[in-house]
């Protein structure tokens, strides 16, 4: 008998190439190479060859052996791949749907303000202090040149609590300025003190223009050599950075505070033209802050000698100064807490108000 | 306070315009408001002359004026009843803008006749509502001229702001005077000359010794024969265009001293006075008409004109009705008082009385006014009314306060910043009215002054300082840098601050809008939101609230923010994550107060999505938000405890308290629905509180920043679940803590991981427990493993008796 390898190998690989799927692929591995396939019989045939035949022919079926195995593999790959694609493609599904909704939540344009204020004034080496906004009359008022008989102390601009007696008790007070920090600090701390205050005060107003509630900002700046021309610098620098425009006009116009001597109440530089208003430029003037050199008995109430300290005070308003760089045009709005209001001018948490990383968005 | 350019200009000999005089007004702190020129818009009108009229040949009612200019002759039709041949009257020629009617005037004709221009009335011209006629002007008036410089109406109006320290520019003279010292032009004196009387006063002022300190001075004089009828038209003018109203002569008279050289006067009709004037304290209860028509009580805490009739002025405030000068008096008592201003700031807020005399008084006067102000009084009294003036009669003491102040130059360059030579220093003050004199001190040159009479509000070196600052310009001070005083300055803020940033940070990148919200609410809100640790409502109440719903100090950030919620429904956004991180208030003390970092989920925890259903928010989403802030300000999450005896405005059964032993760090929970309601939110909300200063502050080894060093195992860890059944009312919370006690050595966590509760436990509920076994020195082998589920079964029954489920 003899043992025809190169048809053998022709109808096995065609087989292979017929095989269909991987179940039929694996048929045909069985029947050609499985322990009763077609090549195993042939080779148990070789016994019945003179050497000479056997040699040459168990060559040969080898070779149609190793070229079936390579065969089966390279179908094989075919056939998963055409499996998987018929897989992936009963996978597909639409991408233009809508992500599962998240909610974005903003910060407040006070909060984002209020840090501008921090890093432009903490980089001049100023920090923070806080006080109580239930204040006692010494703090908000008699430690800041304000006597009793002061006309500030009236009840049409203060807040007070009720005493026992169901009246007004002139030592529980909301704070109307952020002031009465510059006093607890100076009782508390020993000069060179640079401190900033943000933070919540109280007016009985309530108009287009004024709230009963609102947020400053106090500075207070002492040493030996502080002086005026210090004073117009840190503003002038301050406004720089914070409204983002290279040297801002300022003009600071003689006032009067009872807590500062000389007094000042600082104005931008601004234009009002169409009713769009631009900082920095044009010829129109806007109020933004008071300040002044604090008053030598200021100094005195808190145990600082005015013969060899001195410095500058000032207050500003935050929402004043957040109205003017962001656009807001109602100062009531602030408070409303209308989610639509929040979303629109509020900043995203990632913000970091910082001097390297640029003020603001 | 409001003068004319002109009315100035009795008082300062200067060549600047008014814009000039506008910028170093506010440059030396006499802030400009307003502006305004009551000519702007008349310039196209002027006089003209009707040189014929004559019936229109088509129109029964109108006439066909010929109009010189002084230039030309115009033909212009005429409707008004008194326009005739030969009078004089305003013209506006085609072309010009009518204020009074809005409209630019067009040539035409009219029924047949040109009409190339207009005869005007006041009401065209926007001066009056009056339209009976055109403006017949007198002969002399002279053709051809501007209508606004012939009527005095080119004189600018200047309203300036005075700050409270500044009583002595609360009249032109003074307002001259700071001019006069910033370099603007030179100050004309006015006329104080005495005037003698002619006959003895048959009236004296008197002062009651208890009324001496609310009037220490007052002093005046008798008038007779006198005519009293409308002030002169260049008074009129001054006094309207700062919106007086000229009453007669004697009224017009006080109040153009009062605003001309800050000396209020009072004037009676001497005939309706009985007895002699005497400041006195009001008898309680008395009451007055004043001159504003209005009755008025008094209180001893007063001082009150009397005369036998009763009180007939309120000192410093406003006069009596009844004794007041009208067109029909004749004789007249004239009184130039001195008040105490913290008696008449009292008195006028007491009977809600604003006065042009009350706003100076209180402000305080030059105390020499007293004496110059009869004779200035006078002198106008008779130049417009005539008759005789008595002897001058006074009560009290002329107070002669005498202020010496030392300027020391080095001081002054050490506060300003800025080197003024002594001489320029003193002739500023001397402008200013100071008596100086120039010495040489240990410290450099220095200039004594004597603060003149009135200016009380220079009171120290620094005034002086400030003074001379102001008048040199405070731009005229060089700016400095501040630089910090180390090159790198250290962090601005501090721990607290840094927390509170990081609480709004956290809270925002979870979803939620940061709020800012008033610190007080309604007080019968507020009551409903006090935790047991003592909120006395009425300690916490304002006195003088701005309205009756914000009248107690918050003693929780929650009930604004589920208010803003719930208007925020009613716009249509039901779904809303609102959060503040502000105060609360415990007690009315500086330590009463509490920073909060508090939120709300009202309704979904988001949109509807293809991806799933929407949910309500609930506690697990507030409890998130607390544990979330908490963890990002450092406290110490693993170890923290929860406790059901949230406050009561939380659902009973849906809250809980975070704790670290005592001290309560966040409250978590439902809104109670009851109170969700009564705030008109509807459906349920997930809110918390958390109280930022309780976080512990971080207990780093002597301040370093260094971490621990990381130990990483090699060994895999082993997972195991268990489920216990135990009574329903066990926390599942106590089961994680028993199994992690289990062997504190060998188990890394514990974490229940599912719940069930069914009809067929009978009561009790199903806890599943993921616990994680961490081998450190070799891999365990499983009777070592099942000796440590051993301790883990055995622990969780002894601490909740909760049974392995079979």
């Amino acid at each position: 008998m003899s043992i025809d390898a190169d048809a053998l190998k022709t109808e096995l690989l065609s087989q292979i190439e017929a095989a269909p799927d991987l179940a039929a692929l694996d048929g045909v591995r069985v029947s050609a190479l499985g322990k009763k396939g077609r090549i195993t019989a042939a080779m148990k045939g070789l016994g019945g060859l003179d050497p000479e035949a056997r040699k040459a022919t168990g060559q040969a079926l080898n070779a149609v052996k190793d070229a079936l195995a390579a065969a089966i593999d390279a179908r094989k790959d075919v056939l998963e791949t055409a499996e998987m694609n018929t897989k992936l493609e009963a996978e597909r599904i639409d991408v233009t749907l809508p992500v599962r909704p998240e909610q974005r939540g903003k910060l407040h344009p006070i909060s984002q303000t209020i840090d501008e204020v921090v890093a432009i004034f903490g980089a001049m080496g100023l920090s923070v202090r806080e006080g109580p906004n239930i204040e006692d009359g010494f703090h908000n008022f008699t430690a800041l040149n304000m006597p009793p008989e002061h006309p500030a102390r009236q009840m049409m601009d203060t807040f007070y609590l009720k005493g026992e007696d169901g009246e007004a008790d002139m030592d529980r007070v909301l704070r109307t300025h952020t002031s009465p920090v510059q006093i607890r600090t100076m009782q508390s701390e020993k000069p060179p003190i640079r401190i900033i205050a943000p933070g919540r005060t109280y007016r009985s107003d309530y108009d287009a223009t004024h709230t009963p509630m609102f947020h400053q900002v106090e500075g207070l700046v002492i040493d030996k050599d502080i002086n005026f021309g210090h004073l117009k610098g840190c503003l002038q620098e301050f406004c720089d950075a914070y409204f983002e425009v290279d040297h801002v006009p300022l003009r600071f116009r003689p006032s009067y505070f009872p807590f500062t001597e000389p007094s000042a109440e600082v104005d931008i530089g601004c234009s009002r033209k169409g009713g769009e208003l631009k900082i920095g430029a044009g010829d129109d003037w806007l109020e933004i802050l008071g300040s002044g050199m604090v008053h030598p008995r200021v100094l005195d109430y808190c145990g600082i000698d005015p013969e060899e300290y001195q410095g500058f005070a000032f207050g500003m308003g935050i929402e004043r100064i957040a109205m003017l760089k962001y656009g807001i045009p109602d100062l009531r709005t602030f408070y409303e807490a209308d989610v639509r209001w929040l979303k629109h001018y509020g900043f995203a948490p990632i913000e970091v108000a910082s001097l390297e990383r640029g003020l603001t968005p | 306070m409001k003068f004319t350019l002109s009315w100035l200009k009795d008082h300062l000999e200067t060549e600047a315009g008014v814009a000039e005089i506008a910028e170093r007004l506010t440059a030396i702190g006499l802030e400009v408001e307003e502006i305004t020129d009551p000519a702007a818009g008349l310039e196209p009108f002027i006089i003209g002359y009707v040189e014929d009229a004559w019936k229109h040949p088509n129109a029964d009612r109108l006439k066909v004026c010929q109009v010189s200019t002084g230039a030309e002759t115009v033909q212009v039709i005429c409707g008004a009843p008194n326009a005739r041949k030969g009078m004089k009257g305003v013209f506006a020629a085609a072309g010009s803008y009518v204020p009074g009617t809005d409209h630019h005037l067009k040539a035409g004709e009219i029924r047949g006749e040109a009409s190339n221009g207009m005869l005007c009335s006041e009401r065209e011209l926007g001066l009056s509502d009056e339209h009976d006629g055109i403006i017949d002007l007198p002969e002399d008036a002279p053709v051809g001229e501007s209508f606004a410089a012939y009527r005095g109406l080119n004189d600018p109006v200047i309203e300036i702001g005075i700050t409270p320290d500044r009583a002595d520019c609360l009249g032109v003279y003074g307002i001259a005077r700071d001019l006069a010292a910033a370099g603007l032009g030179i100050l004309k004196a006015f006329d104080r000359t005495e005037i003698a009387g002619s006959y003895e006063s048959p009236m004296a002022w008197r002062i009651d010794e208890h009324a001496l300190d609310g009037c220490p001075y007052v002093a005046g004089r008798h008038f007779r024969n006198l005519t009293n009828g409308p002030s002169p038209d260049w008074m009129q003018r001054r006094l309207t265009a700062i919106g007086l109203r000229p009453i007669s002569a004697l009224v017009d008279i006080t109040n153009y001293v009062t605003y001309d050289l800050g000396r209020p006067l009072h004037v009676f009709d001497a005939k309706t006075v009985k007895g002699d004037p005497t400041m006195r304290r009001a008898r309680d209860g008395d009451t007055i008409l004043a001159l504003d028509g209005k009755d008025y009580t008094l209180t001893s805490d007063m001082v009150a004109i009397y005369d036998e009739n009763g009180p007939e002025g309120i000192a410093g405030v406003m006069g009596g009705e009844e004794t007041g000068c009208t067109l029909e008096t004749t004789e007249a008592f004239l009184e130039v008082a001195l008040f105490d201003p913290v008696m008449v700031a009292e008195t006028g807020r007491a009977l809600g009385i604003n006065s042009d005399a009350r706003y100076r008084f209180e402000r305080g006067l030059d105390p020499e006014s007293a004496a110059w102000g009869v004779h200035v009084a006078t002198r106008l009294i008779q130049q417009l009314c005539g008759g005789d003036a008595s002897t001058p009669v006074s009560a009290g003491t002329l107070p002669k306060p005498e202020r010496r102040l030392d300027l020391r130059i080095a001081r002054m360059t050490r506060h300003s910043g800025l080197e003024v030579p002594v001489e320029e220093a003193e002739e500023a003050l001397k402008g200013l009215g100071f008596e100086t004199e120039i010495s040489e001190g240990a410290h450099g040159p220095m200039i004594h002054t004597v603060v003149p009479s009135w200016r009380h509000d220079v009171e120290t070196e620094y005034c002086l300082i400030e003074e001379v600052l102001r008048i040199k310009g405070f731009d005229s001070v060089p700016a400095r840098a501040l630089r910090p005083s180390e090159a790198l300055p250290g962090a601005a803020i501090g721990l607290q601050q840094r927390r509170d940033a990081f609480a709004k940070k956290v809270l925002a990148q979870r979803g939620m809008l940061e709020a800012v919200t008033w610190s007080f609410m309604p007080g019968d809100l507020a009551i409903l939101f006090r935790a047991d640790d003592g909120f006395d409502r009425a300690a916490m109440t304002l006195a003088n609230p701005i309205s009756a719903d914000l009248d107690v100090m918050r003693p929780s950030i929650l009930p604004n923010l589920i208010q803003a919620a719930a208007r925020n429904a009613d716009r249509g956004a039901g779904d809303v994550a609102l959060f503040e991180v502000g105060p609360a208030f415990r007690d009315p003390t500086p330590t009463g107060q509490d920073t909060v970092a508090a939120g709300i989920r009202a309704g979904k925890t988001g949109e509807r999505s293809w991806t799933g259903p929407v949910r309500d928010a609930d506690a697990f989403d507030a409890k998130a938000d607390a544990l979330a802030v908490l963890e990002a300000c450092g406290a110490p999450v693993a170890n923290l405890q929860v406790s059901l005896d949230a406050p009561d405005w939380y659902h009973p059964g849906r809250a809980g308290t975070l704790r670290l032993g005592p001290t309560v760090l966040a409250w978590f929970g439902e809104l109670h629905p009851g109170l969700a309601r009564k705030l008109d939110l509807r459906g349920r909300a997930a809110v918390f509180e958390i109280f930022m200063e309780r976080i512990p502050k971080p207990r780093g080894k002597s301040g370093g920043k260094s971490r621990p060093l990381l130990k990483t195992e090699a060994l895999l860890p082993v997972g195991r679940d268990f489920a216990f059944l135990v009574d329903a009312g066990t926390a599942a919370d106590a089961l994680a803590r028993a199994a992690a006690a289990a062997d504190k050595k060998m188990i890394a966590g514990a974490r229940v991981f599912d719940v069930y509760e069914g009809p067929e436990l009978d009561g009790a509920k199903s806890v599943a427990v993921a616990v994680t076994i961490q081998p450190t020195e070799k891999t365990l082998t499983d009777p070592e493993i099942d000796a440590i589920a051993g301790k883990i079964v055995a622990n969780v029954e002894k601490l909740t008796g909760g049974k392995l489920r079979g």
